[in-house]
């Protein structure tokens, strides 16, 4: 009797080719994007890009630029990208120009070699001369900025040899011998100044970068003043992901009507096959741009995410992103032919570009061959936008490049799903 | 291939008169693969007819009301609706369907749904709300207009199915099966619509697989099988053109099943749910038939003489059973 069961639930799942792809198809699918994300494949190993702006030009700060050059797994940026000019015709990143790249999110990190660092490059304690190297960070990437300043401490110990064995003298003078009352005091000093710098920087939303050889003074300039800085990204994250199943299954009901005569019976009145898509194009996106709305104020009463000073860059994005998720809805439901085949292939697409859109977990973290796949998913130019916004706080004519690719995206997959509507209008 | 597609000064006058023709179907084929699912039809539908298409399931007749819609595209031939092509505007104006299926918006109310489907054919306002009430009432659901479709009985359903196809109070009803699957208690309210609906003036085609209802509803009857029209005409036009003034002798008997098959032959009838069906020239034939039975051992329960009915044109054109 058992074997009954079996056999007659075996032959039910060889006739279902959805459940037989949710089956095998769908955990191979997310085992390989896993893998590739967080399996340490060779060659593929996530880098950092760093602005570095050396205003010392000196040759100890040339040694340290050539350090930080030579490191894997740093990118290290002294020019925004020529976009078709030569290199020399880019005027190189200042302070200035740095620090708004960073706000803009265009790298997590920016070093700032200060002029005069050359002249004391090694610094311990308060009564070093050494101007401190200026590290600026999103707080939004919590990893790039401690992997950075790691990094700077290690190529200070092997790409500064001259400059280490000279400072290594002056401490020597300074400190050797028997210590006097004076110099006990200064060592004393020295680790009280240690200890205090090192509570300043933690509160201030940086960190210390001063227990190594060279001095770093880290500053927060994105997200420094949010009260609950990941929420807006998880709104945005979850948003999304949750907005494409939303709109899937919305715009199922094509089937359904289908299967049931109802698409015929309407497509026999005054409706035309593109007056009814684009009806439920609008009501989905309505709909998923009402669902984004009820996410955000739910974040806004709870989690104190500051909604109501971001209204125009929430609406655009907000529409943008619940037009494409409901036109990719549309061309899902287009494509196939039942319900289940419709689940099947929206949940294993969807999981799909939420993985490697960002949607689970942030882009930054993936290799970059993942990051780029990641362009290829509403998920990642969605949470870009809405990081622009309730991050970044940058205006709404900045949003322009995700509103495009969003808008381009909804109106594509709209014209697609129409050509092949076809099917339904005549046999 | 339209009515309207040659509009030249001589075939003017012919084109004002089929414009008062409620449809005309002219040589219309339509094929799906091998399949020929409707194979060179042509049929007039005149003003305030009903028109029967009867004929088993499978025959072409859906196909056949789909083609006249406009949803399905025909390989050849021509449909006209008041002398606009299939699938115009004005076709689509003057045309209301029924389809076979439950063709509504299951979580809607019976209200919401006609007024959707009105919506659809450009109703609004008070015209959408007169038109709601009016067909509430000849389905006879107005006491149950704030129920969900999902949770009608079958018969309901049925009812408020054929409401939505003619909301919009069209001047030709096509009617698919309407009756499938409803008791006869529903199947009678169903019919009474029908008539209320003729009553209005409005002209008909009807699908049917059951020949009584044809035999009801309908001024004309066209019997369709693989897709062709066999034979059309009034029900006592088809019975005369086949069976002339014969008539039919349906006896059952009892004795030997031996004797009963080869008692049955020897008249070239046929056994119908045991009982043997015959076609006598005259009912005085009768007398030596069931002579005949009684000296082969046949013992006579009862017997019948009646016309032969659609079922019997059909048999009799087909070598077929209309249910087979």
């Amino acid at each position: 009797m058992i074997i009954s069961v079996i056999r007659t639930a075996l032959i039910g799942l060889r006739r279902d080719r959805a459940a037989l792809a949710l089956s095998f198809i769908l955990p191979i699918s997310f085992f390989t994007i896993f893998a590739v994300i967080f399996g340490g494949q060779k060659n593929s190993t996530p880098k950092v890009s760093v602005i570095l702006v050396d205003e010392d030009r000196s040759p100890a700060s040339a040694d340290l630029v050539r350090g930080l050059e030579r490191e894997d797994s740093l990118v290290i940026q002294t020019r925004p990208s020529s976009k078709g000019k030569t290199a020399a015709q880019v005027p190189e990143y200042t302070a200035t120009t740095a620090e708004a790249a960073v706000k803009a999110g265009d790298a997590p990190v920016a070093l700032i070699i200060p002029k005069g660092f050359g002249a004391n490059p090694i610094s311990f304690g308060e009564n070093s001369s050494a101007p401190a190297i200026q590290l600026l960070n999103d707080s939004s990437d919590q990893i790039a900025p401690q992997m950075v300043a790691g990094l700077l401490q290690k190529v200070g110990m092997t790409a500064l040899g001259p400059a280490m064995a000279e400072e290594g003298m002056k401490y020597t003078q300074k400190y050797l011998g028997q210590f006097t009352p004076e110099q006990r005091q200064r060592v004393e000093s020295s680790l009280d100044w240690l200890r205090k710098h090192e509570k300043e920087s933690v509160d201030s939303g940086g960190f210390s970068g001063s227990g190594g050889p060279i001095a770093v003074q880290s500053r927060a300039v994105v997200g420094q003043d949010k009260r609950s800085p990941m929420i807006s990204f998880y709104a945005a994250a979850v948003g999304v992901m949750f907005l494409l199943f939303t709109a899937s299954a919305s715009a199922g009901a094509l089937l359904d009507e289908a299967e049931s005569g109802t698409l015929d019976r309407v497509l026999s009145s005054r409706v035309t096959m593109t007056t009814l898509l684009a009806g439920k194009l609008a009501y989905n996106t309505l709909l998923a741009f009402v669902q984004l709305t009820v996410m955000f104020l739910w974040g806004w009463a709870v989690f104190h995410l500051d909604l109501f000073t971001h209204i125009p860059g929430f609406v655009v994005m907000g529409l943008c992103t619940a037009f494409a998720v409901a036109a990719f809805g549309m061309f899902l439901a287009s494509i196939c032919r039942t319900r289940a085949q419709l689940g099947a292939l929206s949940t294993l697409l969807i999981l799909t570009m939420s993985a490697i859109g960002g949607s689970m977990f942030p882009r930054f973290l993936m290799p970059e061959a993942m990051q780029k796949a990641g362009l290829f998913t509403i998920n990642a130019w969605a949470i870009d936008g809405f990081t622009k916004v309730f991050w970044r706080d940058l205006p709404v004519k900045d949003l322009w490049p995700q509103v495009g690719v969003l808008l381009a995206i909804g109106i594509v997959l709209f014209v697609v799903a129409r050509r092949i509507a076809r099917r339904w209008e005549f046999a | 291939m339209s009515l309207h597609s040659t509009p030249d000064s001589a075939s003017h006058s012919s084109s004002n008169l089929l414009e008062s023709v409620p449809l005309e179907v002219d040589s219309l084929v339509k094929r799906f693969g091998p399949v020929t699912a409707v194979d060179d039809v042509s049929l007039q539908l005149r003003g305030g007819e009903c028109l029967g298409l009867l004929g088993p399931n499978g025959a072409g007749k859906s196909t056949l009301i789909r083609g006249i819609v406009g949803r399905v595209i025909p390989d050849a031939g021509r449909v006209a609706v008041f002398g606009s092509p299939a699938g115009s505007l004005e076709a689509r104006a003057a045309l209301g369907w029924v389809p076979q299926e439950l063709a509504l918006y299951p979580r809607l109310t019976c209200r919401e749904n006609l007024a959707a489907f009105g919506r659809y054919h450009g109703l609004s306002g008070g015209k959408l709300k007169e038109s709601v009430a009016w067909c509430l009432d000849w389905a006879a659901l107005a006491d149950r207009a704030g129920d969900t479709a999902k949770n009608l009985s079958g018969g309901m359903k049925r009812r408020l199915n054929m409401a939505a196809g003619i909301i919009h109070r069209p001047r030709v009803v096509l009617m698919d099966e309407p009756t499938v699957g409803v008791d006869p208690q529903s199947r009678n309210r169903i019919f009474e619509m029908i008539e209320a609906l003729r009553a209005e003036g409005a002209a008909l085609i009807y699908t049917t697989h059951y020949m009584e209802e044809a035999e009801r509803l309908c001024d004309r009857v066209a019997i369709i099988d693989h897709g062709r029209i066999i034979a059309q005409g009034a029900h006592e036009e088809l019975v005369r053109g086949a069976f002339a003034s014969r008539s039919q002798v349906l006896a059952r008997l009892a004795g030997p099943p031996a004797e009963l098959d080869a008692w049955v032959e020897r008249h070239a009838g046929r056994l119908v749910d045991g009982a043997a069906e015959f076609t006598i020239e005259r009912s005085t034939l009768i007398a030596g038939l069931l002579d005949d039975a009684a000296r082969s051992g046949l013992e006579l329960v009862d017997v019948t003489i009646r016309r032969p009915n659609l079922e019997s044109v059909f048999l009799h054109l087909t070598g077929r059973e209309l249910r087979d």
